[in-house]
């Protein structure tokens, strides 16, 4: 009983959350000075006007009007949700892959230390590297593998930076995870004599489960702004990279429709967490932690 | 049941365990001999830092000695270990979070290829022995801490290991939950007759439950002297009940242990008898 209304409360303040930026968004525009607000020559609000912030409703409204003026152009809403779903596509190869990498690395760093130290750092500092940097290199490289008669795709391209961004929460937090367990646990699997393996999938992957579950997450988002933004990088049509380029053009004449892309950039960030989510149900007793003395 | 062997549970000759090099070096364990008899509960007591743990992780073959030998029931600590000749606990509970109270108890079992009906029955019977068969589906985190360490005490038992190390498992309970415990435990050592190598630092604790009671000191950690609460006038160890902790030779034997661990020569102590408390 106390469950559901836990969970009955987070939905409501949710939901509270949401009208919340959306009021204080056309509170603003209808109430703040057309100019933004400025100290000095730096303007810390933006402007009110319709231009640069359309009402709320206009921003919704445009999901169902066309989207180009062209005879028979399809509705807004479906042009994005297309895109959305190409991304979203993407990502989620990319996803996988940078699960399936940082998975085999935590793996190796925390059966051998010495592999640890060695890599570590590695694995920290390729999170430094800028994304445009990297986007032409992974396209050449690429267009030099042939896997069984498979020809490298801009597709492909997008994946693999995806996969680069997604990795480092995954591997960062399951090595964590899977060197979480107390010393006493260590010592009695020793003592029931079963060997790394056995004490592996009896206690180190349960126990990197709480670990894991947040690293998961946080890889999903990464896997979804690397697919968004490599598409722009590599140049790949049909995603919500190029719309969000090709429909800022737009602006000036249909100020509203700039921010349809947005939405739906967000709205597959909040797909991939909640599919994170259900997966956390799927693993709920392993998310105990806690041994109450 | 299991006395057929003549080898002792534990015997252990001659044992350094040195830690570190150089100036950091700390000997745990010097020249220590001990033999635990089938079927015996003896207790290790001392002052923290002198050994104890260290002498059961050997016994455990969870930590290699530095030289002497150690044989449980004639093998080597290794081969006792992979043959699962033993049942331990440990002060933290240790219990798997993820898993119920049944599944915590089987998973010996379960890592040993017991059949899952056998297994069924055999945590069925545990649970019964520890008072905990209404818990069997709850998780450990629903359990008091004496409830976790009695499950602890049944994972250890789940094989019928014909010796039982424990280190410390009663050292985070509450005074009466402990009391308590070590009834049961007395109970369950009488049912399975299992030797016992017991580590504490509480003195009527060790008394209680122990045929002998090794008391050992620290800088080098070393035994200083053994008290066998038998020869003062207590029964075997698996024979008693509560009332025990009310008899003079309860009082006399605890007597003797004070004295042992604060260092007054042996002879001395035999004289003192009762009153020195
Ligand atoms: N793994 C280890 N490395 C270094 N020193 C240790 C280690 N384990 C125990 N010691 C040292 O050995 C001594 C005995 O420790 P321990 O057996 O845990 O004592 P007790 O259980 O009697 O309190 C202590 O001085 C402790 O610091
Ligand atoms: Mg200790």
């Amino acid at each position: 009983m106390a469950q559901i209304w836990t969970r009955f409360r987070a939905v409501i303040l949710g939901a509270v959350g949401v009208a919340a930026v959306v009021a204080s968004w056309d509170l603003y525009k209808a109430l703040g000075p057309e100019q933004g607000v400025l100290i000095g020559d730096t303007r810390i609000l933006p402007r009110t006007t319709d231009l640069a912030m359309p009402h709320s409703w206009e921003m919704l409204q445009r999901f169902t009007e066309p989207v180009t003026s062209l005879a028979g152009a399809p509705d807004a809403f479906s042009t994005v949700y297309d895109a959305s779903m190409f991304s979203l596509g993407l990502a989620a190869r990319g996803w996988l892959i940078g699960v399936v990498v940082g998975l085999l690395l935590a793996l190796v760093m925390s059966r051998f230390r010495i592999i640890e130290s060695a890599l570590l750092p590695w694995v920290v500092l390729s999170q430094t590297v800028p994304l445009i940097a990297i986007a032409p290199l992974v396209r050449r490289w690429g267009s030099a593998v042939e896997i069984g008669g498979h020809v490298w795709t801009s597709e492909d391209s997008v994946a693999v930076i995806a996969a680069y961004l997604a990795f480092f929460p995954v591997a960062v937090g399951a090595l964590r995870g899977l060197k979480s367990p107390e010393a006493t646990h260590l010592d009695l699997m020793r003592a029931f004599g079963i060997g790394w393996w056995r004490t592996l999938l009896t206690l180190r992957i349960p126990a990197s489960v709480p670990y894991l579950l947040p690293a998961l997450r946080l890889g999903a988002a990464s896997a979804v702004i690397g697919a968004v933004v490599a598409e722009v990088s590599i140049g790949l049509k049909g995603g919500l990279g190029r719309m969000v380029i090709d429909y800022a053009v737009a602006a000036s004449g249909d100020p509203a429709k700039p921010w349809a892309p947005i939405f739906g950039a967000v709205a597959i960030g909040l797909v991939a967490a909640g599919a994170i989510g259900l997966l956390g149900l799927a693993l709920r007793p392993f998310r105990l932690t806690g041994v109450a003395q | 049941m299991n006395h057929l062997g003549t080898d002792p549970a534990i015997e252990a000759r001659g044992v350094h365990r040195i830690f570190g090099k150089g100036r950091k070096q700390v000997d745990a364990l010097t020249d220590v001999d001990l033999t635990v008899a089938d079927g015996e509960f003896v207790s290790l007591i001392g002052p923290s830092g002198c050994g104890k743990s260290t002498l059961l992780r050997l016994v455990a073959d969870l930590d290699a000695a530095t030289s002497g030998t150690i044989t449980v029931f004639g093998k080597t600590a290794r081969q006792a270990r992979l043959d699962q000749e033993y049942g331990i606990a440990f002060q933290q509970s240790g219990l798997l979070p993820w898993r119920t109270v049944a599944g915590n108890v089987e998973l010996p079992l379960k890592l040993h290829g017991v059949p899952a009906e056998v297994r069924r029955q055999r945590v069925a019977e545990l649970l019964e022995l520890i008072g905990l068969t209404d818990f069997a589906k709850s998780h450990p985190d629903q359990l008091s801490g004496g409830m976790q360490q009695r499950v602890a005490i049944a994972r250890a038992l789940a094989e019928s290991p014909r010796l039982l190390l424990m280190d410390e498992p009663f050292g985070a309970l509450d005074e009466i939950t402990r009391e308590r415990m070590q009834n049961e435990l007395v109970r369950i050592c009488a049912e399975t007759g299992a030797a016992v190598l017991f580590v504490t630092h509480s003195i009527p604790e060790a008394v209680f439950l122990s045929d002998r009671v090794v008391v050992m000191s620290p800088r080098p950690g070393r035994i200083t002297g053994v008290v066998d609460v038998r020869a003062d006038g207590m029964v075997p160890a698996h024979d008693r009940s509560a009332g025990a902790r009310d008899e003079e030779g309860f009082f006399r034997a605890v007597g003797e242990v004070r004295a042992l661990l604060h260092g007054t020569p042996e002879q001395a102590v035999a004289a003192r008898g009762v009153d020195t408390r």
